[in-house]
């Protein structure tokens, strides 16, 4: 007697979705999130394949920068700032040489300047072994007096005027700007940052691609599923939940797939790399992804999942 | 509860469903609609559930012009009604317990009161202990009986069937007609639209005739 007033009840106010409206959000995401959970280990071999997909996509930008990097921390020693060098004539003397360091010193262009004595060039240089043999046969010291200047504005028209102004300076020989191998590397990593970002923004719309398909599948699959629920009363953010969190998933397990593969890479290249930085005299161990480009290509891989599972249910479920 | 004013239903290329159909039952009514085959009755129950929109005239369901509703009100009407389709629309990837628990999860229920809620609805129609089996496993008779927990167990205010009854025996279809009777004598509002009129002797019937109410 009791259950059937009960249903009486209930059944004159059915809403009894409305007594839980707080706990309703957490139980449909938990849910949504164990479904898509259930649907990547249900069919293993689908979701491997997809894995690797995803991972050789997302690992070709990403190890691109990871080699830019590394790249730029091998020249990070190196100054890109440029200098000029203003060597004097070799007879020259070192008193036309304190006056040309008190004349720089004095330029308004200038930001720094270190004088380099001939003597102690003649000193760097013997330490190299090979060079030690022709610099004792020369009967004089061949270096001469060197100032390596800096300059306030570093332009390269500006620079330009400065080479030009040194070269007519008295007693200097030859003056060189020779920041321009700098200037170079400069560019290609310019350059190699633009290609990363083209391949990215190619691969990226690759992996909304994939996903974008993967969900299509996944929604014909469930099409008796989608049109039960809908029957039910189901709203469409019920039924695209498990399917976004699906895509996120898959894109956050590519971007984990990905940052696994250039690991491996570095790890495979390492040797190697080192041994012939060794012969150039660069000691330099290949770093692999930072934790905080890895927690991007993270973010951005679940967010590309999350994008194609969300166009694919905008095309596939309208038309259910 | 339910009121039809002057609803046609028209098909392409021009089949008329319904013509100019109007009736109206109270809540906690028991109504039968019955009538030859292609008579319009799974029209009237997909009308009033909203999948199909009326050509003409208005369906009130509980004081709402279901015809009119948008896209993304639907779902908070369905959620009021138990539906049992004549093709019953089963999942037959997922346990007894399952199916009956999707309406829940559809309007959050918390999972362990959910639970005893889907237990209550199979005790009903007596396929407790049925719960673990796939749909596929149960009987024509179970299976429809799957149906009807489902449709029951948000404990709606009306239950829509069509042809809950079809390809049944006699004695199976007896005993799924006695589980709408239960239902109607504790107060839910039913709506039945079947071929076996005699199985409810004591309700109000709506006869149809080429989409049309005869006396």
């Amino acid at each position: 007697m009791r259950e059937r007033s009960a249903w009486i009840t209930d059944a004159q106010s059915p809403d009894g979705c409305l007594k839980f409206p707080m706990n309703i959000w957490l139980v449909n995401h938990g849910r949504a999130l164990r479904i898509a959970l259930r649907r990547l280990i249900a069919a293993p071999l689908i979701t491997l394949l997809s894995l690797l997909a995803i991972g050789v996509a997302l690992a070709l930008p990403a190890g691109g920068q990871m080699l830019l990097n590394n790249v730029q921390r091998l020249m990070g020693s190196t100054s890109a700032t440029p200098q000029i060098s203003v060597f004097m004539a070799t007879d020259a003397g070192r008193g036309a040489a304190t006056e040309l360091g008190a004349r720089l010193k004095k330029h308004p262009a200038v930001k720094q300047q270190r004088f380099l004595p001939r003597e102690d060039t003649l000193q760097r240089m013997k330490a190299n072994a090979g060079l030690r043999e022709v610099i004792d046969v020369l009967p004089n010291n061949p270096f001469p007096d060197a100032f390596i200047v800096t300059a306030i504005d570093d332009q390269p028209a500006t620079l330009d005027l400065l080479v030009e102004e040194f070269r007519q300076w008295p007693k200097v020989a030859h003056v060189q700007l020779d920041s321009a191998w700098a200037r170079r590397l400069e560019a290609l990593l310019r350059l190699g940052r633009n290609v990363v970002t083209l391949l990215g923004g190619l691969l990226a719309t690759g992996l909304t691609a994939i996903t974008f398909n993967i969900i299509r599948m996944q929604v014909l699959t469930h099409r008796a599923e989608i049109e039960v629920s809908q029957l039910l009363g189901a709203t469409n953010g019920f039924i695209c939940r498990p399917f976004l969190y699906f895509g996120a998933l898959l894109g956050f397990a590519g971007g984990a797939t990905a940052w696994l593969l250039i690991a491996a890479a570095a790890w495979w290249l390492r040797t190697p790399l080192d041994e012939l930085l060794h012969l150039y005299e660069f000691t330099y161990s290949l770093q692999s992804l930072s934790l905080a480009d890895a927690a991007l290509l993270l973010g951005i891989a679940t967010g590309l999942g999350w994008l194609g599972a969300l166009l694919s249910l905008g095309q596939h479920l309208r038309h259910s | 509860m339910i009121r039809f004013d002057r609803v046609a239903k028209r098909y392409p290329p021009g089949i008329d469903a319904l013509s100019a159909l109007s009736f109206e039952m109270t809540a906690g009514d028991m109504l039968i609609v019955s009538g030859h085959s292609g008579a319009g009755k799974s029209t009237l129950i997909k009308l009033v559930a909203a999948i199909e929109k009326p050509t003409s005239g208005a369906v009130l369901v509980g004081g709402q012009n279901v015809g009119t509703l948008s896209r993304s009100a639907l779902p908070f009407l369905r959620r009021r009604l138990g539906l049992v389709l004549q093709d019953q629309k089963l999942l037959f990837d997922r346990s007894v317990f399952e199916n009956v628990m999707l309406p829940l999860s559809i309007i959050g229920f918390p999972p362990k009161e959910a639970m005893q809620r889907v237990r209550a609805a199979l005790d009903k129609v007596g396929l407790a202990m049925r719960e673990k089996a796939l749909p596929i496993a149960l009987s024509g008779g179970e299976q429809q009986r799957l149906a009807i927990a489902r449709a029951v167990v948000s404990r709606p205010a009306l239950l829509l069937a069509d042809e809950p009854t079809a390809h049944l025996d006699a004695e199976t279809a007896a005993d799924v007609a006695r589980i709408f009777h239960e239902f109607h004598r504790a107060g839910v509002t039913v709506l039945i639209a079947t071929y076996d009129g005699h199985l409810f002797p004591d309700a109000r019937t709506l006869r149809l005739d080429h989409g049309c109410s005869v006396a």
